[in-house]
């Protein structure tokens, strides 16, 4: 049963016979296949060529989306500094996932902190109760200061979500330059069987709904940090 | 608002009467918008080329809507494959009684909502409320507006015109908690309460922004996470979707994403862009057993066999037109009594609820262009009201108005009978005194609230001719 699948269609191309004109003028390259996101480079904002300019731009955009972001010499570095955050909130416990790099930053980490790691059938009350959640990640974008995180990345979709601090540690080969270099990473990973759920997350939760003020923390994590190793 | 007794272009007229006189409120909402107009100025300026970048997006929408049937079915392959569950609804009864039998079928007990347009365009709150299920609108803005017994005021931010200490003495009435005046503190309040919402929910039902029809996704744009929630931890996940929302490629979102945010509300990019290919997969810890995608037509197809106004179809609500123009700045929201306000709404939904019933919609514009030139995808906003006018014109004439037109045709082509009636016209103004402002007045719309020009003594031929035989 899928409802009035057939009237619709036909409806629809009953509709289409006729063809639209054009309001708009047709842009410089036609949009299609591999070279699809070429063209939005040209328009959207830019990022520069190095590596070092891709790191400025993340950061100078995460001062403005009030992500707070390290680029860190060592995971051993980023670990103390969630450790130092552990220490200075006060957090009790601490949610996470199986995962290469979130296994150096918990060796840092005090062993009073009680862990929470999320597999399937994991208690989500629990997880509720969390001061933090800590998650790898997809890629870093430099040009919107955003972080990719998928279901298979970042321990499932709500991790990421629910606690009220995310930490987030990636790879300095991880931050790519835009949102089209993303796709195309996350095409060459995956394609066609994505994840059943892929995100960018640019800053905190937020909500301007109260005449129009920033709050953060509307529904997801208060804060955000990003912690870059090598 | 709307009561179905009244005619929708009386009842507009008197909103918008009573609306416009509320000086306060305009003041709050113009300040509100202002702030906008700045923010977006500030993230435009950062594109390389703002204006290649929208030719590019209308393209990419001109592209998906002309080829929606393909688009569509695409779709469908592909999320089927993913274990996902499209139904088509041709009207708004048909997805709510779906919507509401898979409620029944699955043994729901409590849903929650993320923001859908499309929801109060169907009016699915109501449904189900009547069914008997619990529904919670778990964004901020929708959630106050629902404690309000109101509908959104402004299609992306639904309580604009509410003020702290409105909302304040809402919750204190609604959720007993303490008088603030802290949107901060307010915010909190809404947070701790959907929290256990978000638990124990087993619905989530949520609208989308996107269409992917490459990779069979849809996709959610928003800034405060209620989607998220909604859409990762009940054990179903239903998504309201209309059938225009169609884009071609994954990859068109790296356009879409920040120009919906710029547009939007003038951040760079919005705090969340969520993807959703189908429900939990065998390989993933946790997400909803079942991802329903209900598409919508509800005369939007209607809508797509009007070629001359197709491109409406390409709006992504990002709202930008409700937040330049000058009618919704003084007329506010809820006067429209629409689903979608301002004025895209205006062209939109005389194709969706009767062309003669919401023709009027087509006047509240004071045809500046502003919302055109504010569209990220170039939709020709102020030109699609005229061409409204028109079709109304010639779907059901005014006897009386083609009757004075075809008058003042024959007028213009009989010079004699012409200059009489000007010559006349001086004496006849003397009598426009004794009816002036009453009904009887031929000129009432205009003289209630506006001097009426006096005819001249002379026309303007015979001045002309004076002047040219130096007379003057």
């Amino acid at each position: 049963m899928s409802g009035d699948r057939t009237a619709v269609l036909a409806r629809i191309r009953e509709a289409l016979r006729e063809p639209a004109p054009r309001h708009h003028a047709t842009p410089r390259a036609a949009a299609t296949n591999a070279a699809v996101t070429a063209p939005f480079r040209a328009w959207l904002p830019q990022v520069g060529a190095s590596s070092k300019e891709r790191v400025a731009l993340f950061a100078q955009l995460s001062t403005m989306l009030r992500t707070e972001f390290h680029a860190c010499s060592s995971s051993a570095e980023a670990g103390d500094h969630v450790a130092r955050l552990a220490t200075e909130n006060g957090w009790t416990r601490l949610a996470t996932h199986a995962g290469e790099l979130n296994e150096k930053i918990l060796k840092r980490l005090p062993p009073a902190l009680k862990l929470l790691p999320i597999t399937p059938g994991y208690d989500r009350n629990a997880l509720e109760a969390c001061d933090a959640g800590l998650t790898e990640c997809e890629c870093l974008v430099a040009q919107t200061g955003s972080v990719c995180v998928s279901a298979l990345s970042s321990g499932g979709r709500t991790l990421s979500v629910l606690p009220p601090h995310h930490i987030v540690v990636a790879r300095r080969r991880q931050l790519v330059p835009d949102l089209s270099a993303a796709f195309e990473l996350l095409a060459e990973k995956y394609a066609p069987d994505y994840p059943s759920f892929m995100t960018f997350i640019s800053g905190p939760s937020r909500t301007g709904d109260i005449e129009r003020i920033l709050v953060l923390g509307a529904h997801g994590p208060k804060k955000l940090t990003v912690l870059l190793v090598p | 608002m709307s009561s179905s007794t009244i005619a929708p272009s009386a009842q507009f007229h008197t909103d918008a009467d009573r609306t416009s006189a509320d000086g306060l409120r305009r003041a709050f909402v113009r300040k509100a918008l202002g702030g906008y107009s700045v923010t977006r100025a500030r993230t435009e300026s950062t594109f390389t080329s703002w204006e290649e970048a929208r030719d590019a997006a209308a393209e990419i929408k001109w592209e998906g809507l002309n080829h929606l049937d393909a688009m569509l079915e695409e779709f469908e392959a592909k999320f089927t494959a993913r274990g996902g569950k499209v139904h088509w609804a041709s009207t708004s009864q048909q997805a709510r009684d779906y919507i509401l039998g898979l409620a029944r079928e699955k043994g729901v007990k409590s849903i929650v909502k993320s923001k859908a347009m499309t929801s109060e365009e169907i009016h699915l709150n109501a449904a189900l409320e009547a069914a008997g299920y619990g529904v919670v609108e778990s964004d901020l803005g929708e959630f106050i507006q629902q404690l309000m017994h109101e509908p959104p005021y402004h299609f992306v931010f639904p309580c604009m015109h509410l003020q702290r200490e409105e909302i304040s003495a809402l919750f204190q009435r609604e959720l007993g908690s303490a008088a603030t005046d802290s949107p901060e503190e307010l915010t909190m309040i809404a947070r701790r309460f959907m929290r256990r919402h978000y638990l124990e929910a087993d619905m989530g039902i949520s609208g989308t922004n996107f269409i992917i029809a490459e990779t069979g996704m849809i996709s959610i744009t928003e800034n405060e996470g209620n989607a998220r929630l909604t859409t990762a931890m009940p054990r179903i996940h239903v998504a309201l979707v209309g059938i225009e929302k169609v884009l071609p490629r994954l990859a068109d979102l790296a356009l879409f994403l920040p120009m919906l945010a710029t547009a939007g509300t003038g951040q760079n990019m919005t705090c969340y862009n969520s993807m959703f290919a189908g429900p939990r997969q065998p390989d993933e810890i946790d997400g909803p057993e079942e991802f329903h995608v209900v598409f919508l037509d509800n005369h939007r197809t209607r809508l797509l066999a009007d070629p001359e106004q197709r491109d409406a179809l390409h709006c992504i609500r990002c709202g930008a037109c409700l937040n330049v123009c000058p009618i919704f700045k003084n007329i506010g929201g809820h006067a429209y009594g629409t689903t979608y306000q301002g004025p895209i709404g205006s062209v939109i939904t005389p194709h969706f609820r009767g062309l003669q019933d919401w023709k009027h919609l087509s006047g509240a514009s004071s045809l500046c262009g502003a919302c055109t030139e504010a569209c990220p995808v170039k939709i020709d906003i102020h030109h699609h009201l005229l061409h409204n006018r028109r079709n109304a014109m010639k779907e059901k004439p005014r006897w009386w108005e083609k009757l004075a037109w075809k008058g003042f045709g024959f007028l213009t082509n009989h010079p004699l009978l012409y200059r009489f009636a000007t010559r006349l016209a001086p004496w006849m103004q003397q009598l426009h005194p004794l009816v002036l402002g009453t009904p009887l007045d031929p000129m009432q719309s205009w003289t209630k609230t506006r001097d009426f020009p006096e005819a001249a003594e002379e026309p303007f031929s015979v001045w002309m001719r004076r002047r040219k035989d130096g007379k003057l």
